[in-house]
């Protein structure tokens, strides 16, 4: 039995009709051939395939593709501005924020959540932010870093997101 | 991972929701974040999910006749950030600040961890705290259920299968209340691996509720009557903590033998009433 479902990603409406048991992890990697999102470890532990759903981070391995019906998500490909680099984006590369980089589009997009609810977070602000996401290489110290580069940015931008 | 198939309706409204459960291995889906992950793993595997995800009327926070009325669908993110809360029941703003991490607590639900009832889920706690009262409608009408009767054992509650938790109350607490949630975190799963909520009011009544503790998260009679009307002062606080956890069935795993998990609840007892007491 399919489901229809509509949906905009990055700007982009699609209607497809899924199985309800379909993840939306899968719908984007699969079907949207949007693989910027990762699967890590497919338990809603890691944080790889983190996207914003109606502008609030979640962990795409543990919501339905029917679930996100009539709603908008972002993935990493949708951050960029008309190619310009998101502050985040631009701050992980400057900071050194990634090394294999499996992790940085999950990173990203939940430091992004954190920088609406709290555009200058703490140190410890941002640790807490990320608790939900794993990194094996750089030992997070960079990632912190990237993010403050990123406040700091916006601020001076006076960028909304 | 890929759950078994199933059957998927999602409803706007309690009625409809309240008919569809009449099907029979029918569940509510709410956040999905401890059914869905259940269901990849086949531990869990309904014929047919029934979501109350768009049923917006549940996701109301509001103040209503002195009391703080909390929609089951609310998101622990929606809590945690309202100036209600934030304002009434700081309580609850510490402690869902606590749950799992940022992404599971834009769609984790109050209504789906109550429901849920794992022995380490903070809800639990913090709803006996602060003398909430559930609310679940069925087909036959509306009951409300204090929290202290709600959990009855492991992932057991008294939610009968036809029934849908529709909101939580809980009286305002009135002016100069103290409470604080104190949870020894599990770092790799977040959840408590013993968690303590206090909700101290000016008359000297003290509530205190152990979640990650024991089978289910419970009140704590012996530690409140130790502590009741007295100063908090070091004399009273350790009065309190050698009476807590008496009778009670201590669990222990392979990451807290009972010995260390009795210890840490009755560390993080007393750092709750250090807390309320500063
Ligand atoms: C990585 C991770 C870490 C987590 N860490 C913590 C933590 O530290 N502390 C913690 O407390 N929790 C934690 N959780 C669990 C999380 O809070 C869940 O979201 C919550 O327990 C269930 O809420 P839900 O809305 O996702 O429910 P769902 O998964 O949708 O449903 C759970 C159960 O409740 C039933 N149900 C849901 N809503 C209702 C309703 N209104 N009426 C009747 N039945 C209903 C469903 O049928 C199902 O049986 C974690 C989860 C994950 C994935
Ligand atoms: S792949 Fe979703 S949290 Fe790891
Ligand atoms: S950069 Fe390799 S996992 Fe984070």
């Amino acid at each position: 039995m399919s489901t229809k479902i509509n949906v905009t990603v990055n700007g982009v409406q699609y209607s497809h009709f899924v199985e309800p048991r379909l993840l939306l992890v899968s719908y984007l990697r699969d079907v949207l051939h949007l693989t910027g999102t990762h699967v890590g470890c497919d338990t809603s532990n890691c944080g790889a395939c983190t996207i914003h759903v109606n502008g609030k981070a979640t962990k795409c391995c543990t919501l339905l593709a029917v679930q996100a019906d009539g709603c908008n998500i972002t993935t990493i490909e949708g951050l960029s501005n008309n190619g310009e680099l998101h502050p985040l984006q631009e701050g992980f590369n400057e900071c050194h924020g990634l090394q294999c980089g499996f992790c940085t589009p999950g990173m990203i997009m939940t430091a992004a959540d954190l920088l609406q609810h709290n555009p200058q977070p703490s140190e410890a602000d941002i640790r807490h932010a990320l608790d939900g996401n794993f990194c094996r290489c750089t030992g997070y110290h960079n990632i912190v870093k990237s993010v403050q580069y990123a406040a700091q940015k916006m601020k001076e931008k006076e960028v909304v997101h | 991972m890929i759950p078994a198939a199933f059957e998927y309706e999602k409803v706007k409204t309690v009625d409809e929701a309240l008919a569809a459960l009449s099907d029979s291995d029918t569940k509510i889906l709410a956040g999905g974040h401890s059914l869905i992950p259940a269901m990849k793993l086949r531990l869990n595997r309904p014929a047919k999910l029934v979501d109350i995800g768009g049923i917006t009327a549940l996701k109301d926070i509001k103040e209503q006749d002195g009391e703080i009325v909390i929609g089951a669908a609310a998101t622990h993110a929606d809590i945690m950030y309202h100036n209600l809360i934030k304002k009434h029941l700081p309580l609850f703003a510490e402690g869902a600040a606590t749950i799992g991490d940022l992404q599971v607590r834009n769609h984790g639900t109050i209504g789906g961890s109550l429901a849920h009832a794992d022995p380490a889920a903070d809800w639990p706690a913090m709803v006996l705290a602060a003398d909430a009262v559930i609310e679940l409608k069925s087909s036959n009408g509306r009951r409300r259920i204090p929290a202290t009767e709600f959990f009855t054992g492991l992932f057991s509650t008294a939610l009968q299968p036809n029934e849908i938790i529709t909101e939580i109350r809980i009286p305002v607490p009135p002016d100069g209340t103290k409470s604080t949630y104190q949870k020894f975190v599990q770092p790799a799963s977040r959840f408590a691996l013993a968690a303590c909520a206090v909700m101290r009011f000016t008359d000297g009544r003290t509530n205190i509720a152990f979640t990650g503790v024991a089978e289910n998260a419970f009140r704590d009679g012996g530690a409140e009557q130790a502590i009741a009307g007295k100063a908090l002062d070091d004399a009273s606080i350790k009065a309190a903590v050698n009476a807590a956890l008496q009778g009670v069935s201590v669990l222990g795993d392979h990451y807290a033998s009972v010995p260390y998990r009795m210890h840490l609840a009755k560390v993080y007892l007393k750092k709750a009433l250090h807390k309320v007491g500063a």
